[in-house]
């Protein structure tokens, strides 16, 4: 055996840093706080502890942690068995293998039995930057949400997901939480409120209203300000629960304002987008509606920070979209005609 | 019955049975009780693959004994509390069998007898593959191949962390050997010594497309399972008594323990000459007259073996 090397300061390996500083530690304290509260939760993930910030969990209670190894579809399968003996699951991974490797096994175990399984996907969209297409989510929200009988919620920031984990414990349902790296900006205080299938109206404006979720409603937000400065009326909703939409919420701003602009870090197809222009279609708003998001393509490689630059899914870049919006153009004509 | 509508539903409480001391015993079954029930498994899934007229014969007829034996000389249930936390499960990652269950489940008491009428027509609960949340007795819904091992792990691990003590009983195909789902669940069960957790491959040796070891063959399968870390027993599939004791001795086994894997040796269509040896009857229909001679030739091979008689 060789003698453990005397590295540099700056250097890190994946446990030490993650087991320190968990991004996703808002998971774990919602699981615990769950416990505390005679939940019988389970937690299981594959082959991620220390990505999803579970080995919190694991460590509190080793005896309700199932570590599955890298077999995902079986750990949802497994999950579903568990649920039928009395235990709540949460199992945990990256949400391109949960909501697209385990789609089925979604549909079949979990919510075709209307088990109360609950499904986290993390690092979701683009967040995991230059991995690239096989760790990025741009089409969870879309294969989740055309499940019959499966909440899809998809939290704005850490103390928002632990709120609505809180909060699952009087959901019967089954659950899809799609959540992001945990490192992202903090948008709510850390002892805010979550009601499933109630969206969270910041602001109202009647030239544009922005209905955002999970990392987009952080730069949606200073979108909003920069654009109050140039003189609009904009109005910004947190849209958390993407299944059931809050519908109610939907036509109130398509009715009070002249322009929709939703802005998800997702493929504008089937995503949050969709839902809210599915309701706008069939009510009788004239608001007229701009998607944001991903245009049905495969991300670039790039870091996440410059990634959410390039396809305009920052505070600049989404107060940029919304001027060329209120000028006439369409979110995605510059990509599609690119 | 639940109404095939209900929603939302209730979060699935584990019921407790009022008393442990009340918790039903292992049922008893003779042999000619064993025989005599495999019969009625055969001739009631004809009667019902009659009204809806396709249906999956031998896939049933090579798990006949199989079903007899399980709920009528192992598996510890209570029909008037289906949800009992401490009962034994039963799993189908073959659930295109699952018309050769429903009668058992409905002789059994779990529904009434006239709810098998409504077989597949519209609104009934019963469909070609098991729903647990339309039929009582039903452990877990099935009908895509692949996952019944993985859900009866997480079944097996949810009562060992319970004290419950309940067994695990899934029956696979062997055609779903092929479905690596199969082998994650493997590893687990193995990994986790989930003692109560039992696997039963019905080895008839057919699939859709053919013979299973040419489509894509899966020996040496007691050796791949052994290789997994399982205990393997391998039984003839149609000696009720046989398959009843040998699931009895592992249904005793502890929760911490190897898994066990039977590997059950039968025949598809077993019953019937004609589709013993024709794997197309995997999916077919029987008009009246040819469902009666069928039904006459299951009979009368189980008067020659002397079943027939209920105890």
């Amino acid at each position: 055996m060789s003698a453990p090397a005397t590295l540099s300061e700056g250097s890190w390996q994946y446990r030490g840093l993650n087991a320190q500083n968990p991004g996703l530690d808002h998971l774990s304290d919602g699981l615990l706080d769950l416990v505390e509260a005679g939940v019988p939760v389970v937690a299981g993930t594959a082959d991620l502890q220390y990505s999803n910030g579970l080995v919190k969990f694991a460590r509190a209670h080793p005896d309700r942690f199932l570590q599955f190894g890298i077999s995902e579809q079986n750990m949802v399968s497994a999950a579903a068995g568990l649920a039928t003996t009395g235990h709540t699951p949460f199992v945990a991974t990256f949400a391109s293998f949960l909501a697209l490797l385990c789609c089925e096994q979604i549909r079949m175990d979990v919510a075709y039995t209307k088990l109360p399984v609950r499904l986290i996907g993390h690092h979701t969209g683009i967040a995991l930057g230059f991995y690239g297409t096989s760790h990025h989510a741009t089409e969870d929200i879309s294969t989740m949400r055309a499940i019959a009988g499966l909440t899809v919620v998809s939290p704005a920031d850490g103390p928002q997901l632990r709120a609505a984990i809180r909060a699952s414990a009087s959901w019967p349902e089954p659950i899809y939480f799609r959540t992001s790296r945990g490192r992202d900006p903090q948008v709510y205080a850390d002892d805010v409120e979550f009601v499933f299938g109630r969206g969270v109206e910041h602001s109202t404006g009647t030239d544009v209203t922005l209905i955002a979720c999970g990392t987009q409603v952080h730069p949606s937000l200073a979108a909003a300000e920069a654009l109050r400065a140039e003189g609009l009326s904009v109005g910004v909703i947190d849209m958390p629960t993407i299944k059931p939409l809050d519908a109610e919420l939907v036509r109130a701003a398509s009715a009070r304002s002249a322009l929709v602009v939703t802005i998800e870090e997702h493929n504008v197809l089937g995503g949050l987008g969709a839902a809210v222009a599915e309701v706008m279609a069939e009510s009788p708003s004239r608001a007229r509606l701009v998607r944001h998001g991903i245009h049905d393509e495969y991300s670039l490689i790039a870091p996440p920070t410059h990634l959410y630059r390039h396809y305009r899914l920052d505070a600049p870049g989404i107060a940029e979209v919304v001027r060329e919006a209120l000028a006439g153009a369409d979110a995605g004509a510059e990509v599609r005609s690119a | 019955m639940p109404s095939a509508t209900t929603h939302p539903p209730a979060p699935h409480p584990p019921a407790k049975h009022p008393s442990a001391a009340l918790a039903p015993a292992r049922p008893v079954a003779d042999a000619a009780l064993l025989a005599d029930r495999a019969e009625f498994v055969r001739t009631e899934a004809i009667r019902l693959i009659e009204l809806a007229k396709v249906g999956h014969y031998s896939s049933v007829f090579s798990a006949a004994e199989i079903f007899a034996a399980l709920y009528y000389g192992v598996m510890r249930t209570d029909p008037a509390n289906p949800q009992w936390q401490g009962r034994d499960r039963f799993l189908m990652g073959k659930g295109h069998a699952a018309v050769g269950l429903f009668p058992v489940l409905s002789d059994l008491g779990f529904f009434p007898a006239e709810v098998l009428n409504g077989y597949t027509r519209l609104g009934s609960p019963l469909g070609d593959h098991p729903d647990m949340t339309k039929v009582p007795g039903i452990d877990f819904s099935s009908g895509s191949i692949g996952h019944a091992l993985s859900n009866g792990l997480g079944m097996a691990l949810g009562g060992r962390m319970n004290g419950d003590g309940f067994s695990v009983f899934v029956m696979l195909g062997d055609g779903e050997m092929q479905e690596g789902q199969v082998w994650e669940a493997a590893l687990a069960g193995a990994h986790h010594r989930l003692g109560k957790l039992v696997a039963i491959v019905d080895r008839n040796g057919f699939q859709l497309d053919g013979e299973v070891d040419e489509v894509v063959g899966i020996e040496p399968l007691a050796d791949k399972w052994r290789a997994f870390g399982w205990e393997v027993h391998e039984v003839d599939g149609h000696d009720a008594v046989a398959v009843r004791d040998l699931l009895l001795g592992l249904a005793d086994r502890p929760a911490e323990a190897a898994p066990s894997c039977v590997i059950a040796h039968t025949k598809k269509g077993k019953g019937v000459g004609y589709m013993e040896t024709e794997p197309g009857w995997h999916l077919g229909y029987l008009v009246p007259a040819d469902a009666e001679a069928a039904v006459a030739e299951i009979r009368s091979a189980a008067a020659s073996t002397g079943a027939g008689v209920r105890a």
